[in-house]
């Protein structure tokens, strides 16, 4: 039963379903980690990034990652409209931060419902010259399925990275974070900065939702199971660091592959919240925690 | 004096549900009302940790599950009896609320909630491995004849309910009106503080944990015999969670009024909305009823009338 080819395969596709994770969780690492918004509702916005790709694909032939690109701007406007409810609502008024778990909550169920009664409960799935083929290494298979949503995934990563570390908007992101109170004494205001924060991290579900389609077919409440996932890669890559992010998804990946490679796929969910338990009882700072 | 008169009331109350069953004969105003009492249940027993001290739990369905499973177990095993199915079930989850409680100490707020949801996620996985009780393909329990007076099955389970809802809101009533009920309002106002003044603050917690999880399994138990056909998915369907933590978010969180009010109005509209249209538009109608409340009325139903009342008084 067990084989080095086994193993090595499986290792292989951990790795690349942890670059396809960190796609999945930037967002999170962004709202959650940088601005302490604790946007639950990110998964719902990544299955509606699948299903615009969906859309596209089927209607138009369009590829899903340019689907993804193109779509990358209408999702920051939607995170922008979704901040200043939040901050008008809850944020704005010193409200406790359950309250806004709860907003974040109920708009995780309206998206996934109303996909629900535009779509169906069907799995839907996107079509690509590029999705069925394989790689073949002396026995081991490198699926393109999986190859290409990593790549992607780990190209988003270093874009998020570079943005925050280098550009004038990015700084002004991590200098919110750093101190809100600082950052008004200098003149500027908080707000502005945290909804493009906020904004970035929601228009990250675009490509992400692209590439999610990509692994598999997907259906309207498929994104609970990457709440527990996308919290436990946040919190174990450490809140708020991109670089720790990447890390997450792929010791997240590995596990999970490891896991259903060799006890069956049925137990992989468990590995995911299991994780996140043990993370916020024995580490809350994180691998690469600040 | 007031003790009293609810007291009666609840008795009332009781007497009714037992009346009403040798009257009307419809079987499914039963099936609605059931669905409807149990939110009762789940409501108040979510309020007792998440409106009195402030502790959101994401969970519910994990503690209802785990009633519910309880009772396959015991009903395969054994062919318990029903009063035994809903101790043994409160019994299992408020162990697992009690757990849950010393999980407190290092998780605060958001981390809390999210920690209950992976929990729900875990114990579901487990579930769904464990071929005794059915597995991931579920399992088929067969209802026991119709007990005492009750010319169906179905009716019975109706009257547990009700008695079952009584004994939740005379337990939250209680919590509400006893130095406990302070304790746990101090928690949620600053827990430093509390502490501080010697508020015994773990105890509190791990006691709202206990009592919150064993009502929610207490629900849970009587679940297999109603639906006979019980899977993974449909005893931790994640809809238990959103309705036990948005009907008290819509009737109020400070009382025990507040669950029980939000829990009859969604619940009913749900069930009109179940039949008159689809049930997936009932959970579009929580949604927006509940992010509608949070955002203009955090202070649900009551605090609304309440407000109303000083205005007309002053």
């Amino acid at each position: 039963m067990f084989s080095v080819e086994l193993l090595l395969n499986a290792l292989i596709a951990g790795l690349l379903l942890g670059g396809f994770y960190a796609a999945v969780s930037l967002g999170i690492s962004v709202a959650f980690g940088l601005l302490d918004v604790v946007n639950i509702a990110h998964p719902a916005f990544i299955i509606l990034g699948s299903y615009a790709a969906y859309v596209m694909n089927v209607s138009y032939g369009y590829d899903p990652i340019v689907t993804g690109l193109i779509f990358t701007p209408i999702f920051y406007l939607l995170g922008v409209i979704v901040y200043w409810i939040y901050y008008a609502s809850f944020e704005k008024k010193g409200e406790d931060p359950l309250r806004g778990l709860v907003f974040f909550f109920g708009l995780l169920f309206i998206i996934e419902v109303s996909l629900l009664l535009k779509y169906g409960v069907d799995y839907r799935l996107v079509e690509a010259a590029y999705i069925g083929q394989s790689i073949r290494f002396k026995g081991i298979g490198i699926a393109m399925r999986l190859l290409v949503p990593c790549v992607v995934g780990v190209l988003m990563t270093l874009a998020l990275s570079l943005f925050l570390s280098r550009s004038f908007y990015g700084r002004a992101i991590m200098g919110v974070s750093q101190d809100s109170l600082a950052i008004r004494l200098m003149g500027a205001n908080p707000m502005r900065i945290k909804t493009i924060a906020f904004g970035v991290g929601i228009a990250t579900a675009s490509l992400a939702g692209a590439l999610l389609i990509m692994i598999g077919p997907v259906e309207p409440s498929i994104g609970r199971e990457y709440i527990g996932r996308v919290f436990a890669i946040t919190v174990l890559g450490g809140m708020g660091s991109v670089a720790g992010t990447l890390l997450g998804g792929l010791v997240l990946g590995v596990v999970e592959s490891l896991t259903s490679t060799f006890y069956g796929p049925s137990w992989s969910p468990a590995v995911s919240f299991g994780i996140l338990l043990l993370a916020l009882a024995v580490r809350p700072a994180g691998l690469l925690g600040r | 004096m007031k003790n009293k008169w609810l007291l009666a009331l609840a008795i009332v109350i009781v007497l009714l549900g037992f009346a009403l069953t040798r009257v009307v004969k419809n079987p499914y105003l039963y099936f609605a009302s059931y669905v409807i009492l149990q939110y009762i249940v789940l409501a108040t027993a979510w309020n007792i940790l998440g409106g009195y001290t402030g502790y959101v739990n994401f969970g519910t369905a994990a503690f209802f599950a785990l009633g519910a499973y309880t009772s396959i177990f015991l009903i395969k095993a054994f062919a318990a009896p029903l009063p035994l199915l809903i101790l043994a079930g409160g019994l299992v989850s408020g162990l697992l609320g009690l757990g849950i409680g010393y999980l407190t100490l290092r998780l605060r707020g958001v981390f809390f909630a999210i920690a209950t949801l992976a929990l729900a996620v875990v114990l579901q996985t487990m579930v769904i491995n464990w071929q005794y009780v059915g597995g991931a393909k579920g399992i088929n329990i067969i209802r026991p004849r119709a007990v005492l007076f009750f010319t169906s099955y179905v009716e019975f389970l109706f009257a547990v309910m009700v008695l079952l809802a009584v004994v939740a809101v005379a337990v939250a009533w209680w919590i509400e009106h006893s130095w406990i009920g302070r304790g746990l309002a101090a928690i949620r106002d600053n827990e430093e503080a509390a502490e501080c003044m010697g508020v015994p603050t773990l105890k509190l917690k791990v006691f709202a944990t206990t009592v919150s999880g064993f009502l929610m399994g207490v629900a849970g138990a009587p679940f297999p015999y109603y639906l006979t056909f019980v899977e993974p998915s449909s005893a931790f369907n994640l809809d238990y969670g959103v309705n036990s933590l948005a009907m008290p978010m819509i009737g109020g969180t400070t009382t025990w009024m507040g669950p029980v009010i939000g829990a009859v109005l969604l619940g009913t509209a749900q069930q009109v909305a179940t039949v008159t249209i689809s049930s997936a538009l009932n959970l579009l109608i929580v949604g927006v009823v509940l992010v509608g409340f949070v955002i203009l009325a955090p202070e649900g139903i009551v605090g609304l009338a309440k407000r109303l009342m000083r205005r007309r008084s002053a």
